[in-house]
């Protein structure tokens, strides 16, 4: 009959501590951390709207099942709550006094009846708990590729402004509460209801007065519930905080630890996570508290009305009270009495299953939100219609479009005329007067100009912050500037279309990224139909074969973690072959070598300058060694070009390049 | 394993005991109630309200006895868990600290991150549930079977029959389950992670515009983990329809037998109320069965975080510090005899091998060459952050492990190529150098160091705040912050590792003539990529594939015509020109 409610109170004897970690393994530091879900704010009846319009869009077959199912389920729990005074009334009175053999048809059409409503309601469990099983699962799938559908499409400027802690919760957190609510709460909730309701009908069927006995209890059953299930809700935030702060804490003093081995410092490093970790404490256990004594106080709230419907049946039985019913007035019997006792201990157990659905859907309901806020971010705008296509010449010198490869790429430039034009991809870009600000009012770049021409190497030098990434962000378009400052073999780059600027640009940036999987997988990364020896080649180019071949299984070494086994040198290296594997017209370097050895280097540059022949490349460095031979080098301070020229004019002009190149000499 | 964990326990092995206790209490009033109830249904047969009253005053003491014992029960397993979840934090957090270098390399950090949040709160859940659940549910299945007899034995008999049915069918469920389990948290695990190198990796997907590429991947991984999950959603679909079978089966043959008992016997064999109490009792020790079942569950799902966490509980220091270590340390002086290095046993090539190497007290050392040269794992010896393999290294005459560990440690001063800061002021980030240090000492440190220029320039000079790991300044200004940091210490040995490969040439010599001015005693090791930053050394070691290739001063080095020369080469053609 109730059987739900035990396994309930199973789950909540978890309920109090906190489910996950609110960042899970995936804490970036404590920065920017959101509050924990469900944070007692109002059902946000938007977002029930829309989370049961989605599910009822894709799953309205199944849903139609589940709700009959529920409504039979309930039905069969209410009915068979009863059955005892059916029984009692209809058997065991009357064969008392007739004896067994007169009543034996009723007793088995009686029990018959029973099975057979028994029997509807576990084949509606088991459909109902199936159907849901697959809604729930394919629901979640639905809402994960949508997220990181979505994702993939948003500009760069949002990974700037979101920690990635904050957004993996969305998959992580968010989606598991949400996992709750579709597949246990709101079924459970939707039965509790109707059971609820049900249950009301049956004991005014049977006694007004004892009807308004259990009225009374229920609000008092309502209060405690609100009353506590508040105070849990908020000592759980307060512990989701403190075990926020406490993750920050840990991940920051994990990450140097052998600063602190070093300092010796590891008595404070205790000290000060002593105070943390108390805090914590101090905070989980009133959450926890709150939460474990609630099932116990509704459960003997639930005895006591238990207690009193006894007592007002029995004085109501003894004094031959009338009874009111919604089937008429007469003498109240044992049996009526009997089944309100059983109805009623159903009822508080119902009341108790929703009092701890309603955390859950408070919680699921918030990450459902959040889920929906990244789903309607807004993506990258792109309005760009020139594309990139393989082209071959033709015998008068102009080009055409063929699907195959032939190494010679072209613009596809669609006049409003409805002519085609096809440009040479050539690797010529040419800045005029670029301002940029990533926050209105603070430029990072002042009037910015530059000419690439195809097949120059421009260098960008200059201390930290002086805008030297914001330029090459300008140039694949990672953050967009208002219209035609920059073009690209003579196109405003605002009219390329984004993926096919992006597939024209080689970049390797100062932070490596690595994915899980092979190194020959992560150098294929730079271009998906490379064979094996191309990435071998492109390895070798970048000086990055022999360290490869040297790791235990050599190019079927499996990376994780963002190559953590790998040297910040050794992924630079990687990093590079993964760019020259998709040999582009265009590479732009940003402190690519940056933890490389200059001898190292040398022999790298050396390759590249190969591969790079008749290329266009931009690059970014500190060290000057590095940008050396440039064809021109832009020595940037504050967003300004300061100086320009290559390095023996710079040198020459004495200017702030030449006391950078030749700090080291003044001194002596 | 277990025990491991369990020692964690201590202060509140109290609270961890009581729970049960009241917990019991709470199912032994609990299973007196349907029995009483009984007799207060059968007492309605009676003809005056006295049994009623006194029935139900009983069921009211048991009710708030019962819900006292149920409130305390639940504040104790509140106490216990989150004291054990706290106690385990602490001992990991404890752990960590006497952690060697080597032992930091095998932990990664991410993982010891995990290990004490996630899967300290998975072991926290899992003790509440065993101290509240594990022991409440064989105690609800054993009373009220007691209970059941009490009343009617032949009755509670039909109860036997059914529990083994339903053992064994939820027995098979959750085996089949189990490794569907296993195998969903792996690849949900793997999703994840996914989506995390997609976020930080995002600048990387767009600029080769592998959007589409990453799409499809997470799809196929999503709809991996749709599968997996929905089919053991869909067996563990069969729990509950299985328990109701069970026990409507149960109560359909209760009411049928005792039904017929009640009235063949005419009430004097069973009675309405006791047959009301034995439904609820069948309820109870079916329910029993169903919970065990599920704290089986719980249990295997955290046993991997209890194994994690008893890892590193486990794990006992590689490098541990000598009893009455020697505390002084008598000079810099730095002594390599036929050191050689691998960082774990089963490497095949050494790290460092024939390190012969004599520095006196006061000079200052450049160490130069290519990227895995072993420069790095050369000076870690020196503070003993790693112990070496063969061969030994002496420190002011003395070899590094006759030393106590922090008394050598505070002696010699690495700044380290991953510079931390951490999040707090620059002041308090200088006092990781000297705990006492007075704002005349941290001034001083950071104008050797040459970080007094930018704070000066900052409004709040040496209470800027830092964010975690200093991101809120430059990296050449996080490098001379942390030199500052070490010359507090006011070492006998400092050594920079790379540390100022961010800072520009002319700072960088700065540094050195302050280091040359002020701290002349102190014997210097710097490793540089740049020839400018060791050019001036008293003798510059040339590492190559963990060996000492070339050793001289700068003009000896040079006229030799080796690797030394070649990175000269490298570095400085066309400076000439320029001078």
């Amino acid at each position: 009959m109730s059987d739900k409610i035990k396994t309930n109170e199973a789950i909540n004897a978890q309920g109090g501590a906190p489910g996950k970690a609110p960042d899970g393994k995936f804490g970036k530091g404590p920065k920017g951390r959101r509050g924990p879900a469900g944070g007692g704010k109002a059902l946000d009846m938007s977002v029930v709207k829309r989370l049961t319009g989605f599910v009822w869009k894709y799953y309205k077959p199944g849903l139609i099942v589940v709700i009959i199912c529920v409504i039979f389920s309930a039905l069969s729990n209410t009915i068979a709550s009863v059955f005892l005074q059916r029984l009692v009334d209809l058997v065991i009175i009357p064969g008392m006094d007739k004896g067994l053999q007169a009543v034996y048809a009723d007793l088995i059409k009686v029990i018959g009846m029973m099975a057979a409503i028994y029997l509807i309601g576990v084949i509606a469990v088991f459909l109902q708990a199936r159907i849901m099983a697959i809604i729930t699962q394919g629901t979640l799938k639905k809402f994960r590729d949508a997220m990181f559908g979505k994702m993939e499409t948003l500009p760069v400027r949002y990974f700037d402004t979101h920690a990635t802690g904050d957004v993996m919760s969305t998959y992580t957190n968010d989606t598991d509460a949400l996992r709750m609510v579709i597949g246990q709460s709101f079924p459970s909730l939707v039965q509790s209801i109707l059971s609820i309701a049900a249950a009301f009908i049956m004991m005014l069927w049977y006694s007004v007065w004892l009807t308004l006995v259990v009225i009374a209890v229920l609000i008092i059953m309502f209060r405690i519930t609100g009353k506590f299930g508040g105070d849990s809700t908020r000592y759980m935030i307060a512990q989701q905080r403190s075990l926020a702060a406490e993750e920050g804490f840990v991940e920051e003093m994990m990450t140097g630890q052998k600063v602190i081995k070093v300092f010796t410092h590891e008595d404070e490093a205790k000290a000060d996570f002593e105070l943390l970790n108390e805090q914590l404490r101090s905070d989980g256990e009133r959450a926890n508290i709150a939460s474990n004594v609630l099932m116990p106080i509704l459960h003997n709230v639930g005895n006591i009305m238990y207690v009193m419907i006894a007592f007002v049946g029995g004085v109501l039985v003894i004094v031959g009270a009338t009874n009111f019913s919604l089937h008429g007035i007469h003498p109240i019997s044992i049996g009526i009495i009997v089944s309100f006792l059983n109805m009623s201990r159903q009822l508080s157990q119902t009341v108790g299953q929703l009092s701890n659905q309603v955390g859950m859907i408070a919680m699921g309901l918030a990450g459902a939100s959040r889920i929906f806020e990244l789903i309607d971010q807004e993506p990258e705008q792109d309005n760009g219609y020139v594309t990139l296509v393989n082209a071959v010449r033709n015998e008068d010198g102009s080009l055409s479009e063929t699907d195959r490869k032939t190494g010679l790429w072209a613009w596809k430039y669609p006049h409003s005329d409805g002519s085609i034009e096809y440009i040479e991809l050539r690797g010529d870009v040419r800045m005029e007067n670029v301002d940029f600000a990533y926050e209105p009012g603070k430029n990072v770049l002042h009037d910015i100009t530059l000419y690439a021409k195809p097949g120059q190497k421009i260098a960008f030098v200059g201390s930290t912050g002086a805008g030297k990434t914001t330029i090459t962000n300008l140039i694949n378009r990672f953050y967009d500037i208002p219209d035609g400052k920059i073009r690209y073999d003579g196109i405003n780059i605002t009219k390329i279309r984004k993926p096919d600027l992006r597939h024209s640009l080689g970049m390797v940036l100062q932070e490596v990224n690595l994915f899980t999987g092979t190194v020959m997988e992560n150098i294929r990364y730079g271009r998906l139909d490379a064979t094996d020896e191309e990435c071998i080649e492109a390895a070798k180019l970048a000086n990055a074969h022999d360290f490869i071949m040297r790791l235990p299984n050599g190019y079927d070494t499996k990376l994780t973690a963002n190559g953590s086994r790998l040297s910040q040198g050794q992924r630079q290296l990687l990093s590079i072959a993964r760019a020259a594997v998709a040999d582009l017209p265009v590479m732009i370097l940003d402190e690519a070598t940056s933890s490389i050895d200059t001898r190292t280097e040398a022999l790298v540059q050396k390759g590249m300058d190969n591969l790079m022949a008749g290329r266009t490349v931009f690059v970014i460095a500190h060290r000057l060694s590095t940008v050396r031979n440039s064809d021109a080098i832009m020595v940037l301070e504050h967003g300004r070009i300061i100086e320009r020229g290559i390095h023996d004019d710079l040198l020459a002009m004495k200017g702030t390049y030449y006391s950078l190149y030749t700090g080291a000499f003044e001194l002596e | 394993m277990i025990k491991t964990i369990l020692k964690s326990v201590r202060e509140y092995k109290r609270a961890s005991i009581l729970t049960p206790v009241f917990v019991g209490l709470e199912v032994m009033l609990e299973c007196i109630l349907p029995f009483i109830m009984a007799m207060l249904i059968d007492g309605m047969n009676g003809e005056t309200i006295g049994d009623i009253l006194w029935y139900g005053i009983v069921l009211l003491v048991i009710a708030f006895a019962s819900l006292y014992c149920g409130v305390m029960s639940g504040r104790y397993a509140a106490t216990a868990s989150t004291g054990f979840a706290a106690n385990l934090r602490h001992d990991i957090f404890y752990g960590v600290q006497e952690f060697a270098f080597a032992d930091i390399d095998k932990f990664s950090t991410s993982s010891l991150v995990t290990r004490m949040t996630t899967d300290v709160t998975n072991v926290q859940n899992a003790y509440q549930m065993i101290i509240r659940i594990a022991v409440r549910t064989p105690m609800m299945f054993l009373f009220s079977i007691i209970m059941s007899f009490t009343i009617n034995a032949r009755m509670a008999l039909v109860f036997l029959c059914i529990i083994p049915f339903l053992a064994v069918a939820l027995f098979l469920i959750m085996k089949t389950v189990m490794p569907v389990f296993k195998r969903i948290f792996k690849k949900y695990d793997a999703l994840n992670n996914s989506v995390q190198e997609n976020i930080s990796g995002i600048r990387v997907v767009k600029s080769f515009v592998r959007e589409d590429y990453e799409m499809d991947k997470f799809a196929r991984g999503s709809e991996d983990v749709r599968k997996d999950y929905t089919y053991a959603e869909k067996i563990i679909a069969l729990n509950m329809p299985v328990m109701n079978l069970c026990m409507f089966v149960g109560l359909l043959l209760l009411n049928y037998v005792g039904a017929k008992m009640i009235i063949s016997s005419g009430g004097t064999e069973l009675t309405t109320g006791e047959l009301s109490s034995l439904l609820t009792y069948g309820i109870q020790i079916l329910i029993s069965v169903m919970m065990l079942s599920m704290v089986f569950v719980m249990m295997t799902v955290s046993e991997e975080s209890a194994r994690r966490i008893s890892e590193v509980l486990e794990y006992s220091s590689t490098l541990t510090s000598p009893e009455n270590g020697i505390r002084e340390i008598a000079d810099g002086s730095i002594e390599f005899t036929d050191v050689s290095f691998k960082y774990t046993e089963n490497s095949k090539r050494p790290a460092l091998s024939d390190i012969n190497l004599r520095i006196e007290s006061g000079q200052t050392i450049g160490i130069i060459g290519a990227t895995g040269s072993s420069k790095t794992t050369l000076i870690q010896l020196i503070p003993r952050l790693y112990d070496v393999t063969e061969g030994s290294v002496k420190v002011g005459g003395v070899d590094v492990r006759d030393y106590d560990l922090d008394s050598l440690r505070d002696a010699v001063s690495v700044v380290l190529q991953k510079n931390v800061l951490f999040s707090g002021t620059i002041k308090e980030n200088m006092r990781w150098g000297k705990a006492d240090a007075t704002d005349e000492e941290i001034e001083h440190a950071c104008k050797l160091a040459q970080a007094d220029e930018f704070i000066e320039r900052k409004r709040e000079r040496y209470d800027f705040l830092l964010d975690q790991g200093g991101s809120n300044v430059s990296g050449g200004q996080r490098q001379r912050l942390c030199i500052a940091r070490s010359l507090l210490k006011s070492p006998k040995i400092l050594i920079l590792d790379d540390s100022t490969s961010a800072v520009d040439t002319r700072t960088d010599a700065l540094i050195r003539k302050a280091f040359r001015e002020e701290i002349p005693d102190t014997t210097k090791l710097i490793i540089a990529q740049r020839i400018s930053s060791v050019e001036d050394a008293d003798m510059i070691l040339v590492m190559d594939g963990g060996r000492i290739a070339e050793k001289g001063t700068h003009d000896e080095l040079i006229a030799l015509g080796g690797i030394y020369h070649e990175i000269y080469v490298s570095q400085v053609s066309g400076k000439e020109a320029a001078a």
